[in-house]
């Protein structure tokens, strides 16, 4: 069994735990939602293997020397991210929303999505590095990106829910709970405290990856910022992040205008991650193709 | 209103501005959507480019706004400062606050902290209040933190505080984007970025600005031995480009390091990188010629394009080579020239097949002996004395989110006292964030403080 084949059964458990926290929505069967969790953490178990398994791969094809993480091009990195948020999503069911899985729901798909896209149309062979590549600062700084960017999807999809319940919530009348698919969703407060939670975990982790990149630079290039596209673009979500951290605190920023700074943060973090490379150039051309 | 007033009020008004949260939202927003303007235009190119791209109105419009070298701009530069004012202002308005909790920590619990905190417990016991006291005293020391004994009103009060340093998480953070910038300004006043191409065998003491405006002198001599670029087995990939330097100092070897991509020499504050390389001069292709008139062999090293006379007036000239022709290896390309200056058709001689050229049946045969290329390494140069601020700031700024996001300040009072021939006892504690944490916490830490009481102490029998 190759990496390759591992990856589609991820691909497969993650769709499979997406469609079920669907039905647990439509259902609300607690059941469902347990089978769902197990669904997405067996997938978790299994991409972790995959991951293990392309790294020992990358030794055979290229040699004992020239072996490297699958950190390295934008197959491994999206089919990372997906690893990344579902195991943040994961340990966040966890810590903090056993009560409220169909949050599962609308972060699901986003891993789901990556990983049919990594699949189904990029490169997949495994290639030698180029010496700018050829450093352990590369692990450091992909791992706490993807990680980071893994908190800002959790909390895009958060946003969402959030929005779209807090209109009914507000014309919503009486002390009974509110019934049919928003009522499963868990309470707006609820979701906006999540919402922090996971941009919580997401900007200390950008900050590190904004950091090791910098450190990274320095150690190759002598300059640790150079305002790159990708470097301020990474700069650009980090200022939106944080005006969301801070306008929790404030006066007619906190709710709605909070949820609509993650979505716009969550499309910055995108743009940072594809639309520079895909659009812009700079130093992390390579990363693309 | 008197006039002082009212200046008293103007004050004041700036004041809250510079120190509003509402100022510090708006302009992370402000600084994020003006950073886009220099992803999209290409920053620091030359007008030339700037005119064929966008047209010369355009480019007159960016110039005035500044978008050309926008994040040195004079507006931005204003933004980042506005930005730092905002934060210190905000610090500086918000610390005593903090710096109370330090200060001052209330020790002794009010009788309304001790009836409405979210986190309590009343017990009695019959034990007397120095007793029970003990007991309290020693389950908080051990499992929750050293506490404080306070006398007051005919009451014993405990108190005892964890993580109060969590509470500077934020100022860390806030004062870490100040120090970063501070190393940031340092390094832009007193270090360089320059670059130095070194041909393999020579050496520098000076090198270039990047924007070429300024010839720096080293203090040394960096000489280049030797200029390595590999490729990865049959591709073009390339796998290493590394450089032998050798630091001189008043003509003495004092140093010296293989460089490669990713691995840099340091020394005396000055930094080089492995960053480019190029061919420098002509090659040499080394060849012999073999005379079958005389029947004599003759070796020649010469640069390429330039004529090596042979006997008789006849002369050649190696005009190309490759180290791969069509995968026969390497090749040279030639002209045969009379002694009367007619130029022959080019002959191609492969290396790997010496003996190939007599089949010619020409006077002169030829064999390509081997060529040699000399390399010159780019480097680049930087000196940079602020990095070390910079780092410890970043130090920080990943400590301060930290510690202000998953620490939080907890504190437990107790309140003993006598009533009637019972002693009452009251616990009461909080945290300054995740509440939900504490409150489990605290229920357990309460429920070890209830065994303690209840039980009597150890009596000695017998």
């Amino acid at each position: 069994m190759d990496s390759g084949q591992l990856f589609n059964l991820t691909t497969i458990a993650y769709f499979a735990s997406m469609v079920l926290y669907i039905a647990y929505i439509a259902t609300k069967s607690n059941k469902v939602a347990t089978v769902a969790t197990l669904a997405a953490l067996t997938g978790f178990i299994i991409q972790t293997g995959a991951l293990g398994m392309r790294w020992y791969e990358s030794y055979v094809i290229l040699g004992s020397d020239h072996g490297r993480a699958p950190l390295t091009n934008l197959y491994e990195s999206v089919v990372f991210f997906a690893w990344s948020i579902i195991g943040v999503y994961l340990f966040m069911e966890w810590k903090y929303f056993k009560k409220y899985r169909a949050v599962g729901a609308f972060v699901l798909p986003i891993a789901l999505f990556a990983m049919l896209w990594g699949q189904m149309s990029l490169n997949k062979s495994i290639d030698p590095l180029v010496p700018a590549l050829q450093s352990n600062w590369l692990t450091y700084h992909v791992i706490t990106c993807f990680i980071g960017y893994a908190g800002f999807a959790i909390a895009f999809g958060v946003s969402i829910m959030y929005l779209l319940k807090i209109g009914k919530e507000e014309k919503h009348q009486g002390p009974e709970p509110m019934g049919g698919i928003l009522g499963m969703f868990p309470p707006t407060k609820v979701l906006d405290d999540l919402n922090y939670k996971a941009i919580m975990i997401g900007f200390p982790m950008l900050t590190l990856g904004i950091i090791t990149g910098a450190a990274w630079a320095y150690y190759a290039w002598g300059t640790y910022w150079s305002w790159d596209p990708k470097e301020t673009w990474s700069l650009i979500v980090w200022f939106i992040y944080a005006a969301f951290l801070h306008a929790r605190f404030t006066r007619g920023w906190a709710g709605r205008k909070a949820a609509w700074l993650s979505l716009i943060g969550f499309g910055a973090t995108m743009f940072c991650y594809l639309g520079v490379n895909l659009v812009l150039s700079g130093l992390h051309s390579y990363g693309g193709a | 209103m008197t006039e002082t007033e009212k200046k008293q009020d103007f004050t004041d008004r700036i004041w809250d501005f510079f120190c509003s949260l509402k100022l510090t939202i708006l302009l992370l927003l402000l600084l994020a959507v003006t950073s886009i303007i220099g992803t999209i235009i290409p920053q620091n190119s030359s007008a030339a480019e700037y005119i064929r791209l966008y047209g010369q109105s355009n480019y007159e419009l960016f110039t005035s706004l500044q978008f050309t070298e926008m994040y040195g701009s004079t507006w931005f530069i204003a933004l980042l400062a506005l930005f730092c004012v905002n934060l210190i202002c905000c610090s500086i308005k918000h610390f005593p606050r903090t710096w109370k909790f330090f200060k001052e920590p209330v020790r002794v619990a009010t009788p309304g902290l001790l009836k409405n905190s979210s986190n309590k417990l009343d017990l009695h016991s019959k034990e007397s209040p120095e007793a029970v006291l003990e007991k309290i005293k020693g389950t908080l020391d051990k499992d929750f933190a050293k506490t404080v004994r306070t006398d007051a009103d005919g009451k014993i009060y405990l108190f005892a505080q964890k993580g109060i340093f969590s509470r500077l998480g934020a100022y860390m953070t806030h004062i870490s984007i100040i120090v970063v910038l501070i190393g940031a300004i340092i390094g832009n006043v007193f270090g360089f970025k320059a670059f130095v191409n070194i041909p393999e065998g020579d050496s520098v003491s000076h090198v270039m600005t990047r924007d070429g405006s300024q010839r720096i002198d080293l203090g040394f001599e960096v000489r280049c031995d030797n200029f390595d670029v590999k490729f990865y087995p049959n591709t073009s990939r390339p796998m290493e480009y590394a450089s032998d330097l050798v630091i001189l100092k008043d003509g003495v070897e004092v140093y010296e390091k293989r460089i490669v991509v990713n691995d840099p020499l340091f020394f005396d504050g000055i930094i080089f990188y492995q960053s480019s390389y190029g061919q420098a001069g002509d090659p040499t292709i080394s060849f012999q010629v073999t005379d079958s008139q005389s029947g004599e062999s003759q070796e020649f090293n010469a640069p390429l394009r330039s004529r090596v006379q042979l006997a008789d007036g006849y002369s050649v000239i190696v005009t190309d080579f490759t180290d791969n022709d069509r995968s026969f290896g390497p090749a040279m390309r030639m002209n045969m020239i009379s002694p009367d200056g007619a130029r022959g058709n080019p002959v191609v001689i492969w290396q790997n097949f010496p003996e190939f050229d007599e089949r010619r049946g020409d006077r002169f045969s030829f064999a390509m002996l081997g060529f040699s290329q000399t390399y010159f390494t780019g480097l680049q140069v930087a000196k940079d004395p602020g990095v070390n601020i910079v780092w410890a700031g970043c130090i920080m700024m990943i400590i301060g989110p930290f510690v202000a996001f998953f620490m939080s300040h907890k504190r437990v009072w107790a309140c003993i006292e006598q009533e009637d021939k019972v002693t009452k006892i009251q616990l009461a504690g909080n945290a300054h964030r995740n509440q939900a944490g504490f409150a489990l916490a605290f229920d357990d830490l309460m429920q070890k403080v209830e065994n303690a009481v209840k039980n009597d102490s150890p009596t000695k029998e017998g």
